[in-house]
C-alpha cells in the first residue's frame, strides 16, 4: 500500500516537472496551416514550427503556390491552428503506463500460476502444518501455502507484518470477487 | 488508586472510586465504537453530533497554547488541503489515462516506427506529407500490415489489420477483465450508482480503496482502446472519489467520521467529471444534481474549488494537443433560428425515446445476468461482446475509429480539410469566401455515402451499448449515449441542411434560409441530438446543459439544448421515472431513499412499524436489570442492528438507542479489559451504578455508548413525515411510542420496503440493511 502511496506521489512530481520543462523543447510546437484548393492549387497542409505569434498563412505557407495579387485571397481561406505538445510527458507515462501494467501482469501470473505450484510442493512433505493450518478454516487457495512459506522460513518481523497485510488484502478480494461475480449482489 | 481498593474494605466512599475507575476506564474510547460494519446504512445525525463534539473540543483547546491554536488552524483548513490534493491527482490520473487512450487505440491499427510511444498523431507531428491525399502518410508511422508484409493496398493487407485489430482487442479487453478479476472486482462498471448509494449513506468497504483506484485507472485504459462501445466519464467519476477517499485518510477529520468523509466525496465527484468532460462548473452541477445527497453550501465551494484546480492539472499536462481538456470541442457560432426548433425538439424527443428503450433493455438484460447462467462466465461474456463488436466496428469508418473522435467529427463544422465523407459537398469553384462562413452547398455522392454508413452505425452502436454497459469492465455510458444521439443529430441536421438548399421557397426557409447563406449548421444538430440522448438514459437538466455549453463555450446554444433536454426528460419520464443510476440501484437492491420520488399514500407510522401484529414483541434491554449473558444472548439469537433501551419492561418508556456493534465491542472489550465482569454481571445504561454488595458481580457500565437522543415518532404520523425525515435527517432508525411508551421500530430498510410495496414492486429487492 506504502508503494501506491509513492508511486502515486512521483507520478505527480513527476508530471508537475515535465508540464514545466518540456514545453521548452522546440520541437513540441507546430504551426500547423490547411489551405484548401484554390483554383488550380490543390489543397495542402503546411507544418511549421513557429511561434505563437507568427502562426498565420503569410509565415507558414512556404513556397507559396500562388501570384502576389491572389496570395491574399488564398490566405483568407487557410486555416491556422497553433499546436503545442510535451513529447516527454508523453514518453514518460506511456512507459510508466506500461511498467505498472507490466508488474500488474507479473504479479497476477505469480498469484494464480506460481502460488498454487509453490503450495503443491510444498504440501508434499509438510503435512503437519497442513493439518494446523486447517483449524484456521480458510477457504482462500493459496493463503496457506503462505502461512507455511512465512513459517518455515522463521523471516523477519518485518516480513511478516507485509505478510499479513497481503493476506489480509487477498481475502477482501475473495470476499468482493465472491459478492460481484459468484452472488451477484452487488454491481450487476 | 487501584492498589487502594486493592488493601480498603468496601466502604461507600471507595465503592464510589470503584464507580470512578470504571468511569475512567470508558473515557478511553475503545478501538471501532461509532464505526459500521460493511454493506450497513450510517445514521447522519450521529455522525453530524460527533463532529460538532470534535469540533468544540478543538475550539476549546485552542485557547490554551499557540501550539493547540496551530493544530485548530490546521485542521480548519484540511478541508481545502484535501480538495487541493483531490484535484492534482485526478486531474494527472485523467490525463495519464487520456494520453495512454490516445496510444493504445491507435495501437490496433499500427506502430509508430521513430518512437513507439507516440500515437499516429502524434507521430506525423513534423511530417512534410503536404497533400490532402498523402496526410494520413507518414513514413514513421506503418500500419500492421505494412510493417509484416510490405504491402499497403489490397486485400490480403485489408484482411491482417482486420484481424489484428479484433485480435488487439480481444487481448486488451481480456486484460482489463482478468485484472479486475483478480485485483480488484470492485473497479468493473461504470461506479456512478455505487457512487450515489455510498454518498447517500451506505458503506461499502473497499468500494473506493487504493487497489480499486489504480486497477479502475489502468483498466479503463484497456476497456476504452479496446474499442468497446463504452466510455471514460463515468468510472473517472469513480476514480477522483477513490481519490477523495485516499486523501480522507490523512487527515483523522474525514477518517474517522463517514458524514465528513461523505462532503469530501461529492465534492470529488465534481473534480471527476470536471476533468471527464472538462468543464468545471458542469461537474460542481453534476455533482449537485446526479450523485450528491447531502450537499451544503460549503461543500459546493469546496466542489468548486477542487473541480477547478482539477481543470487545471488537466489544461497543464495538455492531453489532446489542442490547449483544450476533451476531444470533441467545438468552435464554431453560426446563428441558429426559430424555425430550428421542431427538428431540436424532435431531436429531443428521439433522445427520450432511446433513454427509455435504452434503460428498459439494459435492465432486462442486466437481470438476466444477474439470475441466470450468463453470469457464471463474464470473462467469456467480455470476449464475446468484444469479438462481436471488433468484427462489427471495423469494417464501418465511422465505428472503427474511438467514440471521442466520432463525436468530434459529428460535432464539428466542415470546415476547409475536407477529410472525411461527411464535408464531401459540391464547391462552388469560384467561391472565395473565409473558412468559417461557408454557405450551404448542395450534397456530394460522399455525404450520401457517409448517411447509410452513420445509420448503420447508430444502429450498430444501439444495439452493442446495450450489451456491453454493465459487463465487468470498468464502463461508462455518457459517450456511447453522446454517439448515439450526435449520429443522429448529423442525419437530422443533413436532411434539414439539404431540404433548406433545394427548397428555399418553401414558406418555412423563405424567412431564413436565403440561397447562398450559411443558414444551417449540422454539427450543431448533432450536439443537441448528443445532449438529448444523454439526457434521456442519465434525466440529467441542468448539469446536462451546463456541461454542452462549457464544451462548446459559446452562450447561443443555451435555448437548443434545453429544448432538447426538457423534451427527453419529459418523453423519457412518460415511459418510466427513474434514470439508468436509479435503476441499476433498484436492480441491485442498495438502499437508496431517493430525494426526488414522492410519497403520496395515506399510510401511518404504526402499519409500517416493526414488530407487527403476530410478531414476537420488539427486543429491547432495560437500563439497570439486563445481565451480560443476557445481552449476548440477545445479540446472538437476533439480527437486529440496534436495540433499544427502557426504563423497565414494565413501563416501557423509551431512554435511548444503543448500536448492535458498539454494544458487541463494548462487552468483548470489557469482558477482555476489565476485571470482575462475568456473565453474571448486570449491564447498567444510568447515569450511576446503583451500590451492590461485594458479593455481587462487578456492574458494566454502557451509558457512554447509549445514544440519548434517539428520534422517536408517534404511531399515527403519517408515513408521508416519517419518510421526509429520514431523507432530510438521513436517519438510520426511527422509534415508534404511543403516549411514552415505546411500540416499535422503523428502519431505513422498512421504509424502503414500504415504498417498494406502495409501488407495486416487490419489497423483498431491498437487500441491505
Amino acid at each position: 500500500m506504502k508503494l501506491l502511496f509513492c508511486v502515486e506521489g512521483l507520478c505527480l512530481v513527476c508530471f508537475v516537472l515535465l508540464s514545466q520543462v518540456s514545453a521548452k523543447n522546440s520541437e513540441d510546437i507546430r504551426c500547423k496551416c490547411i489551405c484548401p484548393p484554390y483554383r488550380e492549387v490543390e489543397g495542402h497542409i503546411y507544418k511549421q514550427n513557429v511561434s505563437l505569434k507568427d502562426c498565420n498563412c503569410l509565415h507558414v505557407v512556404e513556397p507559396m503556390p500562388v501570384a502576389g495579387k491572389d496570395v491574399e485571397a488564398y490566405c483568407l481561406r487557410c486555416e491556422c491552428k497553433f499546436e503545442e505538445r510535451s513529447s516527454g510527458t508523453i514518453k514518460v507515462t506511456i512507459i510508466i503506463y506500461l511498467s505498472i501494467l507490466g508488474l500488474l501482469l507479473l504479479y497476477m501470473v505469480y498469484l494464480t500460476l506460481l502460488e498454487p505450484m509453490l503450495k503443491r510442493r510444498l504440501f508434499g512433505h509438510s503435512q503437519l502444518i497442513q493439518s494446523e493450518d486447517d483449524v484456521v478454516g480458510d477457504q482462500q487457495p493459496f493463503a496457506n501455502a503462505h502461512n507455511v512459506l512465512s513459517r518455515s522460513h522463521s523471516r523477519p518481523n518485518m516480513l511478516n507484518k507485509v505478510e499479513h497485510a497481503q493476506q489480509r488484502w487477498r481475502r477482501q478480494v475473495q470476499e468482493q470477487r465472491k459478492s460481484v461475480f459468484d452472488r451477484h449482489v452487488v454491481l450487476s | 488508586m487501584e492498589a487502594a481498593e486493592g488493601v480498603s474494605a468496601p466502604t461507600p466512599t471507595e465503592e464510589m472510586n470503584g464507580a470512578g475507575t470504571l468511569m475512567d476506564f470508558l473515557d478511553e474510547p475503545f478501538p471501532d465504537v461509532g464505526t459500521y460494519e460493511d454493506f450497513h446504512t450510517i445514521d447522519w445525525l450521529r455522525e453530524k453530533s460527533r463532529d460538532t463534539d470534535r469540533h468544540r473540543k478543538i475550539t476549546s483547546k485552542s485557547r490554551e497554547s499557540l501550539w493547540e491554536l496551530i493544530k485548530s488552524l490546521l485542521d480548519a483548513w484540511s478541508g481545502w488541503v484535501v480538495m487541493l490534493l483531490i484535484g492534482l491527482l485526478s486531474g494527472t490520473l485523467a490525463g495519464v489515462i487520456d494520453l495512454a487512450v490516445d496510444w493504445m487505440t491507435d495501437l490496433k491499427e499500427g506502430v509508430c516506427l521513430s518512437a513507439f510511444w507516440y500515437s499516429h498523431e502524434q507521430c506525423c507531428w513534423t511530417s512534410n506529407q503536404t497533400t490532402f491525399a498523402d496526410r494520413d502518410k507518414c513514413p514513421q508511422w506503418q500500419k500492421w500490415a505494412e510493417l509484416m508484409t510490405g504491402h499497403t493496398e489490397g486485400a490480403g493487407a485489408y484482411l491482417l489489420n482486420y484481424f489484428l485489430y479484433i485480435l488487439w482487442a480481444l487481448l486488451f479487453s481480456f486484460l482489463a477483465v482478468t485484472l479486475v478479476r483478480v485485483f480488484a472486482p470492485y473497479a468493473c462498471g461504470s461506479g456512478i450508482p455505487e457512487i450515489k448509494t455510498i454518498l447517500s449513506g451506505f458503506i461499502i468497504r473497499g468500494y473506493l480503496g487504493k487497489w480499486t483506484l489504480l486497477i479502475k485507472t489502468v483498466t479503463l485504459v484497456l476497456a476504452v482502446s479496446s474499442g468497446l462501445s463504452l466510455g471514460k466519464e463515468g468510472p473517472l467519476v469513480h476514480v477522483a472519489c477513490c481519490c477523495g477517499n485516499l486523501f480522507c485518510s490523512l487527515f483523522s477529520k474525514y477518517s474517522k467520521n463517514e458524514g465528513k468523509r461523505r462532503e469530501v466525496l461529492s465534492a470529488a465527484a465534481a473534480a471527476g467529471v470536471s476533468v471527464a468532460f472538462g468543464a468545471p462548473i458542469g461537474g460542481v452541477l453534476f455533482s449537485l444534481e446526479e450523485v450528491s445527497y447531502y450537499f451544503p453550501l460549503k461543500t459546493l465551494w469546496r466542489s468548486f474549488f477542487a473541480a477547478l484546480v482539477a481543470a487545471f492539472t488537466l489544461r497543464s499536462i495538455n492531453p489532446f494537443g489542442n490547449s483544450r481538456l476533451v476531444l470533441f470541442y467545438v468552435e464554431y457560432h453560426t446563428p441558429w433560428y426559430m424555425a430550428e426548433l421542431v427538428p431540436f425538439i424532435l431531436l429531443g424527443v428521439f433522445g427520450g425515446l432511446w433513454g427509455a428503450l435504452f434503460i428498459r433493455a439494459n435492465i432486462a438484460w442486466c437481470r438476466r445476468r444477474k439470475t441466470t447462467q450468463l453470469g457464471k462466465y463474464p470473462v467469456l461474456e467480455v470476449i464475446v461482446v468484444t469479438a462481436i463488436t471488433a468484427v462489427l466496428a471495423y469494417p464501418n469508418p465511422y465505428t472503427r475509429r474511438s467514440t471521442s473522435e466520432l463525436i468530434s467529427e459529428l460535432f464539428n463544422d466542415c470546415g476547409a480539410l475536407e477529410s472525411s465523407q461527411l464535408c464531401d459537398y459540391i464547391n462552388n469553384p469560384n467561391m472565395s469566401r473565409p473558412v468559417d462562413d461557408i454557405p450551404d452547398r448542395p450534397a456530394g455522392p460522399g455525404v450520401y455515402n457517409a448517411m447509410w454508413q452513420l445509420a448503420l452505425a447508430l444502429i450498430f452502436k444501439i444495439v452493442i451499448t446495450i450489451f456491453t454497459f454493465g459487463i465487468k469492465i470498468p464502463s461508462g455510458l455518457f459517450i456511447p449515449s453522446m454517439a448515439v444521439g450526435a449520429i443522429a443529430g448529423r442525419i437530422v441536421g443533413i436532411a434539414v441542411e439539404q431540404m433548406a438548399y433545394h427548397h428555399h421557397d418553401w414558406i418555412i426557409f423563405k424567412n431564413w434560409c436565403r440561397p447562398g447563406a450559411d443558414c444551417v449548421t449540422p454539427g450543431l444538430y448533432a450536439m443537441v441530438g448528443a445532449a438529448a440522448c444523454l439526457g434521456g438514459v442519465t434525466r440529467m437538466t441542468v448539469s446536462l446543459v451546463v456541461i454542452m455549453f462549457e464544451l462548446t463555450g459559446g452562450l447561443e446554444y443555451i435555448v437548443p439544448l434545453m429544448a432538447a433536454a426538457v423534451t427527453s426528460k419529459w418523453v423519457a419520464d412518460a415511459f418510466g421515472k427513474e434514470g439508468i443510476y436509479e435503476s441499476h440501484i433498484q436492480l441491485n437492491g442498495y438502499p437508496y431513499l431517493d430525494v426526488r420520488d414522492e410519497f403520496t399514500h395515506r399510510t401511518l407510522a404504526t402499519d409500517v412499524m416493526r414488530p407487527r401484529r403476530n410478531d414476537p414483541p420488539l427486543a429491547v434491554l432495560t437500563q439497570d436489570s439486563t445481565t451480560v449473558e443476557d445481552v449476548e444472548t440477545l445479540i446472538k439469537d437476533t439480527d437486529y442492528n440496534g436495540f433499544p433501551v427502557v426504563v423497565s419492561r414494565e413501563s416501557e418508556r423509551l431512554i435511548g438507542f444503543v448500536q448492535r456493534r458498539d454494544l458487541t465491542l463494548a462487552i468483548k472489550n470489557a469482558r477482555q479489559k476489565q476485571d470482575g465482569v462475568v456473565s453474571s454481571s448486570v449491564v447498567y445504561f444510568t447515569e450511576d451504578a446503583p451500590q451492590l454488595p461485594a458479593s455481587n458481580p462487578q456492574p458494566l457500565k454502557l451509558r457512554r455508548i447509549l445514544n440519548l437522543s434517539p428520534f422517536t415518532v408517534t404511531d399515527h404520523t403519517p408515513m408521508e413525515t416519517v419518510v421526509d425525515i429520514f431523507r432530510k435527517l438521513g436517519l438510520r432508525q426511527c422509534l415508534v411510542t404511543r403516549s411514552g411508551r415505546l411500540l416499535g421500530i422503523i428502519t431505513k430498510k422498512d421504509v424502503l420496503r414500504h415504498m417498494a410495496q406502495m409501488m407495486n414492486q416487490d419489497p423483498e429487492s431491498i437487500m441491505f440493511n
